[in-house]
């Protein structure tokens, strides 16, 4: 049904989907802990910026990256002084950007979850001689597990689903930045519809599965703070 | 607030509190909460008042839960907060029980109790354990997660927690209060064994009379922030015209020792340092330490002993005060009694009638008694 090139897109989207997915649940944590605690006034600018990408056009968000990983750019000259080389048009340079891209969607749902745990949990456990970070690994992790869960469905499904990004700071490289949604406008572009319908089928379907997947999850615990996307 | 340190920091048997708290952005400079306290090292003592008296915040204050601007903590020669320190909550050899259920959802009963022994101030024996556990009859809950207890199985676990912890000082803040009556009264029991079982020093916030007669020994009553009263159970409940207590429930509490069983007549006599009253028998041992409450209203007087009525303890005593509030249709007598008093409710006609004034002896006709515990 696909060809070998094909099938490298699929396994290249999935690969990229899987490391953004596993590095953003890292950075995400403390970023959300500190956004559902924090009274700052830098909280709100914070939440701004990391909800950012919600709206602005991925292709805006690109340009800058594409900026700054240049061999102008800081990030660029950062890159090349430490002898990685430039960013853009490698699969490390499409990670970082798709870091950003779905940033809210991983940030957003575990901070919904750790605000719904509430004061008490954590009082409670510092009755019991808990220090913070016993409290924050035995508490709070434990308590926003759902919310772990809705993050690395909705940052893996976002990041699948980009387009804009990639084809800004990544190009169409087979085997290193080209995704299935790129590899769908190289086929629509030469005319190549029948497989442009078989990559897109399975597009939709996969993102079906696991929205669904996602909301019978949400249904299940019914609790608070995973209402995301509804 | 002057704040003398020396002499209650060498006291290492009691807890000295001192502690100003407003919340943050109060505009006043006299704070929200402010208490001066010395509280025994032993037995339960109960901060008693009306929902926003300052209780729980006091409480918070004493855990660490809440920081007072101006404070200092001492327990059992132990500094935990004054204005150079501030020992955070988890290093204060505390138990906590809060109001509400406040099991971790994520863990069963058993796992919450093992959290608790983890952390717990020095390792807790088998023996400890099992004590815990049969004391609060929770064995066979254990396995469940919180969500499948009832409310008061979920306080009997936070109780175990809290003991498991095996703290220098147990902190409850109206552990019963989201219960409803049945289920106070299923866990009152346990609670009533407690302090004596574990040796331990308990603190009990409570807006319930029923609760604060039957638990503690000593009792701060707060209101508007500030200590208005203190004293033993017996003393502060005790007094007349007190406005703790509602108008209609205004008496006094009696401690004794029951001393004879009347098997005939299923009663028992009650010997206090006032004198002896035969009251039902509730299956006490005889020897029993118990508390009773005698109300005004259930107090009748008469200038001679009517031998002939049906009421049973009828005991001699004399006046000792009157309290006759204006244009009312009731008066209150205080009587004494050996070294008891009784209060007697009757009305101004009939403290004219019987030309009452102090010092004069008449009889008492007590109609009912409560065994408070």
């Amino acid at each position: 049904m696909f060809n070998a090139l094909e099938f490298e897109a699929i396994w290249l989207t999935l690969r990229l989907a899987a490391t953004v997915t596993l590095l953003l649940l890292l950075i995400s944590t403390p970023i959300a802990w500190w956004l559902a605690r924090t009274n700052s006034v830098f909280k709100a600018p914070v939440a701004a910026l990391v909800a950012l990408p919600l709206v602005l056009p991925p292709t805006v968000l690109g340009f800058y990256l594409l900026l700054a990983m240049g061999p102008e750019g800081p990030v660029g000259r950062l890159t090349e002084s430490l002898g990685i080389g430039l960013l853009p048009f490698s699969f490390w340079g499409l990670v970082i950007g798709s870091m950003f891209y779905s940033l809210p969607f991983v940030v957003q749902p575990i901070q919904n979850a750790m605000e719904a745990i509430g004061d008490r949990p954590l009082e409670v456990a510092a009755t019991l001689r808990a220090s913070a970070w016993d409290r924050f690994f035995t508490v709070v992790l434990p308590l926003s597990k759902p919310g772990f869960v809705t993050a690395a469905v909705l940052g893996f499904a976002h990041t699948v689903g980009e387009f804009g990004l990639v084809l800004m700071i990544g190009g169409n490289i087979a085997g290193e930045t080209r995704v299935v949604s790129v590899a769908i406008y190289d086929h629509v572009e030469a005319m190549e519809y029948a497989q442009a319908h078989g990559l897109s089928a399975v597009m939709v379907l996969f993102s079906f599965v696991v929205l669904l997947a996602l909301y019978v999850f949400q249904r299940n615990r019914n609790s608070a703070g995973l209402t995301y996307g509804r | 607030m002057a704040v003398e340190n020396d002499s209650a920091n060498n006291d290492t048997t009691s807890i000295s509190v001192q502690l100003a708290w407003s919340p943050k952005g109060w505009p006043s400079n006299d704070a929200l909460l402010d208490v001066s306290a010395a509280i025994s090292g032993r037995g339960v003592t109960a901060i008693y008042g009306s929902s926003g008296s300052g209780k729980t915040t006091l409480l918070r204050c004493i855990a660490g839960l809440e920081r007072a601007q101006e404070g200092y903590v001492s327990v059992k020669g132990e500094l935990w907060q004054d204005s150079n320190c501030f020992r955070p909550v988890h290093k204060r050899p505390i138990g906590y029980v809060f109001q509400e259920a406040s099991l971790f959802s994520h863990l069963t009963a058993e796992q919450n109790l093992n959290y608790a022994i983890r952390r717990s101030d020095k390792p807790v024996s088998d023996d400890y354990f099992l004590r815990v556990i049969s004391t609060l009859e929770i064995e066979s809950i254990l396995p469940q997660y919180p969500h499948q207890l009832s409310g008061g199985e979920r306080q009997r676990i936070a109780i175990a927690r809290a003991l498991l912890i095996q703290p220098s000082l147990l902190l409850m803040d109206e552990p019963l209060a989201s219960l409803d009556e049945s289920r106070k009264d299923d866990i009152l029991p346990y609670l009533e064994k407690l302090s004596a079982d574990f040796e331990l020093p308990i603190l009990y916030v409570s807006h319930s009379l029923k609760e604060v007669s039957r638990l503690a020994d000593y009792v701060l009553v707060l209101e508007g922030g500030r200590i208005i009263d203190e004293g033993t159970v017996k003393d502060v409940f005790s007094k007349m015209g007190t406005a703790l207590v509602p108008e209609s429930e205004q008496g006094v509490i009696l401690e004794g020792e029951l001393v004879e069983r009347d098997e005939k007549w299923n009663l028992v006599r009650f010997q206090s340092s006032g004198g002896s009253l035969w009251i039902g028998d509730q299956g006490h041992r005889l020897g029993a330490q118990v508390r009773i409450r005698i109300l005004a209203r259930d107090v009748s007087l008469s200038l001679v002993d009517n031998v002939d009525s049906s009421i049973l303890n009828r005991l001699p005593v004399t006046v000792s005060a009157i309290s006759l509030p204006d244009n009312a249709s009731q008066a209150t007598i205080q009587l004494k009694f050996g070294e008891d008093h009784l209060l007697a409710q009757i009305t101004t006609r009939s403290l004219e009638h019987l030309a009452l004034i102090p010092v004069k002896a008449l009889w008492a006709q007590i109609k009912s008694v409560a065994v408070v515990r």
